[in-house]
């Protein structure tokens, strides 16, 4: 089988909530019950909507939190048990991108100073002068230029500052690295950019990456696979194409067909959801999404299903009863395909291809010559 | 100029030649912007941060602070009544009755302090002489119509009672309390989930469809305006490079701008890999380039960019401001 560098078993993360003198105490389960595998190389995206528990993952694969329950092991140690050293070694190898560039970045420091310090750390014995020249190099390689290391993060826009985060994570020469809905804050040319540079950095680098986002697109095109996490649970895993042209889950079809298509007349007929989330402090018996779910069952508010292979082989999974029948009554949530622009339309689209790529002007490398 | 929305020749809003300029800056933030909106239509105004949409729309509210920002420029004419952008009175007695906005992020603009309740029943108040329980059964009334469950007790929730849906539906009911005219939302759904998201476009969609009531929505996912829009203006940098029936902007877009900003969508179907980008980013006030203000980061600029292009009109309300539209006759030899 392929080779996994990072693996989560069975991880539960509960906050305890109130009591105090005036509420009553709870347990807030953001994560609760999660496994996965990450193979090297390969891009895994976890999507899901705001309190799914996703961040709160990302932060226990990163140890920035300890598990309630089960492990994570990276490279093959076991993430909860280290300790010192071997911890410093963890976070050189497993890097994280903030989602917001604005608050991540320490105003008063320079960027040469902010890309130097993880190199500071993880590297002691570097000297000043290889320091700044590995500060340049990284710069180059994220887009930037040189003497952008003498500046402060306010004179940079947003797209410059996460590519400014971009490369103080790749400082320390991780090997994973996790992005926080890395482009979620960025104008869409912009976020294009950043998108396309993580893309090119990975396969240059050797990099896996994981990454938290909630927007399914840019998921396409980032990930190979795929797990579609709601109220603090995987419901549904595999890769990108299987996932998101056969959805059986049907929060994932749901998720699928709300997002709005930016084509004239190709809206997608809805399976609109009614409600909110449910609170994590008190998730619904059962299946947790039964609530909202339009296929709900009564055998979905007593027994919670669990993740079964969908389709042969491909390890693709889902958690529902009932996605066998769904599936067969309405087999395609009618994604559909963006229509066909007029001739002209068709022409000038072509041109604009073509004359970015006869650009670049922002692959890393063609950037210095 | 024509008002782009074929179908109907009736007009709630007009804006013309309005241009704005910061107090201290070289060049104008808002640059010679024309739009108009029908009753029961809605316009999009779409283009990235710092491209002049919400400070077009805090102006035509009134919401400028003074001082801080000049109208260069501009009239407004609203409901067959010409106003005065710079005419803060005025803007007063429209503002909250006949033309009502909401914001991208309903907790700051609800008071955190007071019930849900107290806070649409002050807007009914605030612009009639009804009773304090009257303006009450009007709250009530519209919050039923926004879709919130169980509003008899919700009336007496304080806003962080409330999810962020639930709160722009609220924020919605508030606007719509005193039958306006005219809705501006400005980026209403871009802090919500997706799912919500849908519910909150359907929910406008409907109650536009109710009471005829023009909307200007403001967005930069060109999605959202794919799913709501009658008409569409795209702005870049203070200026209005596209603009026409949403049909024709999606299906042939002429500008460069709207192009690469369209090409640069990540897509649910179709190829996969990279995805074509808008390179560089939006010029400061301080640095807006001499006549296109696209030129600095277009593929396709020559020297004849240095000269203002006019929004030059096409065929069925589209109006493009390029001086190489259509671009595939007139730039076939530079691909």
């Amino acid at each position: 089988m392929s080779d996994h560098i990072l693996k989560a078993r069975a991880l539960k993360k509960h906050f305890k909530t109130g009591g105090g003198m005036l509420a009553a105490s709870g347990t807030v389960k953001a994560v609760d019950g999660v496994s996965f595998d990450v193979r090297r190389g390969e891009t895994f995206a976890i999507v899901g909507e705001s309190g799914c528990g996703k961040s709160t993952l990302a932060r226990l694969l990163m140890r920035l939190l300890t598990p309630t329950e089960g492990d994570v092991q990276f490279d093959g140690a076991d993430v909860r048990s280290l300790a010192g050293r071997d911890l410093t070694a963890l976070r050189r190898d497993m890097q994280f991108i903030f989602q917001d560039p604005f608050s991540s970045l320490n105003p008063r420091m320079s960027v040469g100073k902010l890309v130097g310090e993880p190199l500071e750390t993880h590297f002691p014995k570097m000297s000043a002068a290889d320091r700044r020249g590995k500060v340049a190099e990284l710069l180059a390689k994220v887009g930037l230029r040189p003497e952008h290391a003498e500046r402060y993060p306010h004179e940079f826009s947003g797209g410059q500052r996460q590519r400014i985060g971009i490369a103080r994570a790749l400082a320390s020469a991780p090997k994973l690295v996790i992005g926080d809905e890395p482009v979620s804050a960025l104008d869409v040319s912009v976020q294009a950019q950043v998108i396309n540079l993580l893309s090119d950095l990975r396969d240059e680098l050797g990099l896996t990456l994981v990454i938290i986002a909630h927007d399914l697109a840019v998921i396409r095109h980032m990930s190979d696979r795929v797990a579609v996490m709601y109220l603090g649970q995987i419901v549904e895993q595999g890769d990108v194409d299987t996932v998101y042209n056969h959805p059986r889950h049907p929060y994932t079809r749901a998720l699928l067909s709300a997002i709005p298509v930016a084509a004239h007349g190709a809206r997608t007929p809805q399976t609109a959801l009614e409600g909110e989330m449910p609170s994590p402090a008190n998730p619904p018996s059962g299946c947790r999404f039964h609530t909202r779910c339009p296929y709900a069952k009564e055998r979905c508010a007593s027994e919670p299903p669990a993740l079964r292979e969908a389709d042969a082989g491909n390890g693709h999974i889902a958690a529902c009863h009932y996605f066998e029948e769904i599936a067969a009554a309405t087999p395609d949530i009618g994604l559909a395909d963006v229509p066909e622009r007029a001739p002209g339309a068709a022409a000038r689209f072509a041109l604009y291809e073509d004359a970015m790529r006869d650009r670049t002007t922002l692959r890393p490398r063609q950037d210095q010559q | 100029m024509p008002n782009p929305d074929t179908g109907s020749d009736k007009v709630l809003l007009e804006v013309r030649d309005f241009s704005l300029r910061f107090r201290g800056l070289p060049s104008d933030q808002i640059n010679h912007v024309n739009f108009s909106v029908s009753p029961g239509k809605t316009l999009c105004v779409v283009g990235e941060s710092g491209c002049g949409k919400s400070v077009t729309s805090l102006a035509m509210m009134g919401l400028l602070p003074a001082g801080a920002a000049t109208i260069r420029s501009g009239e407004m004419i609203f409901e067959g009544q010409k106003l005065d952008l710079a005419d803060h009175r005025a803007m007063r007695k429209l503002r909250g009755s006949r033309m009502t906005m909401i914001f991208q992020e309903p907790m700051t603009s609800l008071n955190p302090a007071f019930r849900i309740g107290d806070q649409i029943a002050e807007a009914v108040l605030a612009h009639s002489d009804a009773s304090k329980s009257e303006a009450e059964d009007k709250a009530l009334a519209i919050l039923k119509r926004v879709g919130i469950p169980a509003p008899e007790k919700r009336m007496r929730d304080y806003p962080h009672q409330l999810s962020g849906g639930m709160r722009q539906r609220v924020m919605i009911a508030m606007a719509l309390v005193n039958d306006p005219a005219l809705l501006i939302a400005d980026e209403p759904t871009t802090a919500l989930d997706v799912t919500i998201q849908a519910q909150i476009l359907e929910l406008i969609r409907d109650l536009q469809a109710e009471t005829d009531m023009g909307t200007i929505m403001i967005t930069h996912d060109l999605g959202v305006v794919a799913e709501i829009a009658d008409t569409v203006a795209v702005m870049y940098a203070g200026t209005i490079v596209e603009t026409g029936p949403a049909e024709r902007i999606f299906n042939d877009p002429q500008h460069p701008y709207t192009i690469g900003l369209m090409s640069s969508i990540p897509q649910l179907s179709g190829p996969r890999g990279l995805l074509a980008t808008v390179p560089g980013m939006v010029p400061t006030t301080q640095n807006m380039p001499e006549g296109c203000r696209f030129a600095t980061r277009c593929p396709f600029a020559q020297p004849v960019c240095a000269k203002e292009p006019p929004l030059a009109p096409l065929e069925g309300g589209h109006a493009v401001a390029c001086h190489f539209a259509p671009l595939e006759t007139h730039l076939e030899q530079s691909a």
